[in-house]
């Protein structure tokens, strides 16, 4: 990585200095403007998330727990709703989508800048609903808001906090069409759908499941509140009601939903590892496919939730099995990867560990989704922290780590500035730590019984819960880390080159750094594929 | 596809005069007892007059393969919860196991 | 993809700056708008669902709710609406004649035929809450071994209608705009993109209904 440049006398004019005043912001239409709002937006809801968690670990460090039951009850909730809605669906595609999809594919925005502001309006006041929700006492449903608790018996905020996810599906709607039409519209000439970096198919398949999957939360959570309201029994059994439809319908979003969390990490994984191997992504093809297979078998698989529910054992077998054959393109991601790290100059910065951590702590969580999988394990395990630690694994060793690892690699693309390296580095290492050995417990725990949303436990979980609360801990110093130095680097920190990593791709070799409002001083005209780390290193990539 | 392109009146008021007599007959085709088929032909008929809107009216016609990939994707997505919803419900007699009902 | 063949002077009218032509800006709009029903597909689709497994689990209670749907109404509303998706087809082709008069004539037209369908509406929610069969504490059915299921078929019936009444209401709103900007020349042969924008939405809305229809007021109809 180079040192600093001399500081120029007059700095280039670029998408943050260009105006200054506070209406140049919050009416802009600038998309990378826009990636700005929701990062520190939605770097606000992970801490309200974070805090919920830390109280919820709070308790567990005791057997007999240390807050009311109910209490204890909505901070899961909360955690549950606030992570899921207002962090993870929206994270990386709204931040570092927002901000990478036009350059990466040579354009000047997104088909619908107004609409991507507006998302953001929309996704603020989902979210300023939700809050008021939590001011106010907060939910106590878990975020699966399971009928007819949710419906006729619980006593808390229930439809305030439905308002609130239901205008944030919205946000996420918007965002995904823009990115769909922007990617079938507005690529420049020569960057074919064979050129497209990996972060911009992952963003295509996320954006698919985003338009198709959230309008049915959003109808669920519609139907949930009149039924609150009304009481005509649709999900009650003592009045004629199924509560096995309110699940498969909040199920048949609340599945692809993972996928809309975990497809944009393994977008940011696939530019990372080939720029830190220098070596062309190993099975481009495979990798840009298996991101549309995963969006579409991801629809087929939502039963699994429903496994102990009272779901016929024909479909359960038959959803069984799909989840099975949903593990496979993920799979394949992971083994192009380690191919195109094999053979590769791998270097370690701090992006790179992320993507290490990201490869291992996926798979980890993606193995035990198949036992999962497995009707006759699920019996025994559904319901339990195993379950818990299975999609911890998945979305914070995976998810989280990949948002961590790719705001750090575009940081300089983002604000002209270079982070401080080592101590980035040694963040990574903490998060890592903290995060096994917060949630490795949980599996055995799971295992050994111990149940999910319950404020106590068996005095023989004792100390699994423990070292599961220090581990918290120590994940917690790792989160407040780059939040500090980041924030300091952005102000303080030495001047980026041009390209830090010197990675491929349009937005690092032919976008400015940072960019000006309109991404590129000379249209690009893409001619060399994806990944041209030619000559580096003998790779099988393309 | 082109923005350019005008459709004659004259194909609009066929449409019309089709969806209306469409609509006629499978108003008087309800009043008969066909059993199962019943909900059969209406569905049938619902469908031939939603593709005479979405063909012509919409102009789904003169538009890209793309749209015309994007308007099945979304009938193929909502079969997808249709059919495997009702898997659930039409077999949760079929094999022993806990019964709902 | 597509040839727009516009002169340079056409070319400018209303392109905004990140798009390259105004064809690339059209078949976006086009592509978005047909994104966006594609979501609404989804979202209605959530009810239907639920009707389909109630209808499924319940047909005798069902087949007895039926003689409360007014098949006259209904049927006239379906007219109504397919006589509005012709209005609204014949105001698109007028914009892009660029012929103003024709195009706002259309558009009231299809506005006031959207404002007939509500108006009938109201009519069958008002006989429903005299027969006292809207869900909830007021809720009354005369066949008491399908009352449980009866409100339960009576709560999707006022889902499904309810929401493509908003969605009626949400039209009207847009066609009033679209009156509005079209009586203020705002839109021409070059650039008509919101009319037709919205004439998809409002065909979208139609094709709701058509497929409400039979599902509501035809079957168990004999």
């Amino acid at each position: 990585m180079s040192t600093t440049l001399p500081r120029p006398q007059i700095e280039a004019v670029n998408y943050l200095n260009v105006d200054y005043s506070w209406k140049s912001w919050l009416f802009t239409t600038d998309h990378k403007r826009i990636a700005l709002l929701y990062l520190f937006s939605i770097t606000a809801m992970f801490g309200i998330g974070g805090v919920f968690a830390g109280l919820m670990r709070l308790n567990l460090l005791f057997p007999d727990g240390l807050f009311q039951h109910d209490t204890y009850n909505k901070f899961f909730t909360m955690h549950g709703i606030v992570m899921v809605f207002f962090f993870l669906v929206p994270s990386i595609p709204a931040t570092l989508g927002n901000f990478l999809i036009p350059p990466m594919i040579g354009a000047r925005d997104l088909a619908f800048p107004r609409i991507n502001l507006l998302s953001w309006y929309i996704y603020i006041a989902g979210a300023i609903i939700t809050i008021v929700a939590i001011l106010h006492g907060g939910v106590d449903t878990g975020w699966t808001f399971y009928a007819p608790f949710s419906s006729s018996y619980s006593n808390t905020h229930v439809i305030l906090a439905a308002i609130g996810i239901f205008i944030a599906g919205f946000s996420s709607i918007l965002t995904g069409l823009n990115f769909i039409i922007t990617v079938h519209k507005m690529r420049a000439p020569g960057m074919t759908w064979g050129r497209l970096p990996l972060f911009v198919w992952a963003h295509y398949a996320t954006s698919l499941i985003q338009v198709l999957g959230t309008p049915v939360i959003a109808i669920t959570l519609v139907l949930l509140g009149f039924e609150r309201i009304l009481h005509a029994g649709i999900f009650d059994p003592n009045l004629g009601g199924d509560p096995v439809l309110f699940q498969h319908l909040f199920w048949f979003y609340s599945h692809p939903a993972v996928y809309i969390m975990i497809l944009p990490g393994m977008g940011v994984v696939s530019e990372i590892v080939p720029c830190f191997s220098r070596k062309g992504a190993f099975g481009y093809e495979f990798i840009a496919a298996s991101s549309l297979a995963i969006a579409v078998l991801g629809f087929l698989v939502w039963g699994h939730h429903l496994f102990v529910a009272g779901q016929s054992m024909y479909a359960s077998m038959v959803f069984s099995f799909l989840s099975f054959f949903v593990a496979v393109p993920s799979a394949v991601k992971v083994f192009n990867w380690t191919a195109t790290m094999y053979r590769g100059s791998i270097s370690f910065e701090t992006p790179m560990l992320y993507a290490f951590g990201f490869i291992g702590l996926f798979t980890i969580g993606g193995l035990t989704g198949l036992f999962l999988a497995t009707l006759a394990i699920d019996v025994h395990v559904t319901d339990t922290y195993f379950v818990i630690a299975h999609f911890h694994y998945v979305m914070v060793g995976g998810m989280v780590l990949a948002y961590l690892g790719g705001v750090h690699f575009w940081f300089p693309k983002m604000t002209g500035r270079l982070y401080p390296e080592n101590l980035a580095r040694l963040a990574a290492v903490i998060v890592f730590v903290g995060f096994n050995l917060t949630f490795f417990p949980q599996f055995i725990l799971g295992y050994l019984g111990m149940p999910r949303r319950y404020a106590t436990y068996a005095a023989e979980f004792h100390t699994l819960n423990v070292f599961s609360t220090a581990g918290a801990t120590i994940l917690g110093v790792g989160y407040i880390m780059p939040l500090i130095y980041l924030s300091w680097a952005w102000f303080k920190g030495p001047r980026s080159p041009q390209n830090p990593w010197g990675a491929k791709g349009l937005e690092w070799e032919q976008s400015p750094t940072p960019p000006p409002t309109y991404n590129f001083d000379v249209p690009p005209v893409v001619t060399e594929p994806a990944y041209n780390y030619a000559g580096e290193v003998d790779d099988g990539g393309h | 596809m082109t923005k350019s392109h005008i459709t004659p009146v004259g194909v609009y008021v066929t449409v019309f005069l089709a969806l209306i007599a469409l609509t006629i007959a499978t108003t008087l085709i309800s009043r008969i007892e066909l059993g199962p088929f019943n909900f059969v032909v209406a569905l049938t008929i619902a469908v031939i007059k939603a593709s005479l809107v979405v063909w012509f009216f919409m102009h789904v016609n003169h538009s890209s393969s793309l749209t015309r990939l994007f308007v099945f994707a979304g009938l193929f997505w909502l079969a997808i919860m249709l059919v495997f919803v009702m898997s659930d419900y039409v077999s949760r007699t079929w094999l022993p196991g806990p019964r709902w009902l | 993809m597509a040839d727009t063949n516009v002169s340079a002077a056409e070319h400018d009218v209303g392109l905004k700056h990140h798009f390259d032509d105004s064809g690339q800006q059209y078949e976006s709009a086009t592509l978005g708008m047909w994104v966006f029903l594609l979501t609404e597909i989804m979202f209605f689709g959530g009810m239907f669902g639920s009707y389909t497994v109630y209808r499924n689990l319940y047909p005798e209670a069902f087949a007895s709710t039926s003689r409360f749907m007014n098949l006259t109404l209904g049927a006239t509303n379906t007219a109504v609406l397919i006589c509005s998706s012709l209005t609204m087809a014949l105001a698109v082709r007028s914009a892009r004649l660029g012929a103003k008069k024709k195009l706002i004539f259309f558009l009231v037209s299809t506005l006031i035929l959207g404002i007939v369908f509500l108006s009938i509406k109201y009519v069958e929610y008002h006989e429903k809450w005299v027969d006292h069969h809207i869900p909830g504490p007021g809720f009354h059915y005369d066949l008491p071994q399908y009352y449980h299921q009866a409100q339960i078929l009576f709560f999707l019936y006022f889902a499904m209608t309810g929401m493509h009444a908003l969605h009626m209401i949400v039209g009207a709103g847009l066609l009033t705009t679209l009156i509005v900007m079209a009586s203020r020349n705002r839109f021409s042969a070059q650039w008509n993109t919101p009319v037709d924008m919205i004439g998809l939405y409002w065909h979208f809305v139609d094709i709701v209904w058509i497929f409400l229809f039979p599902l509501l007021y035809l079957i168990g109809n004999h």
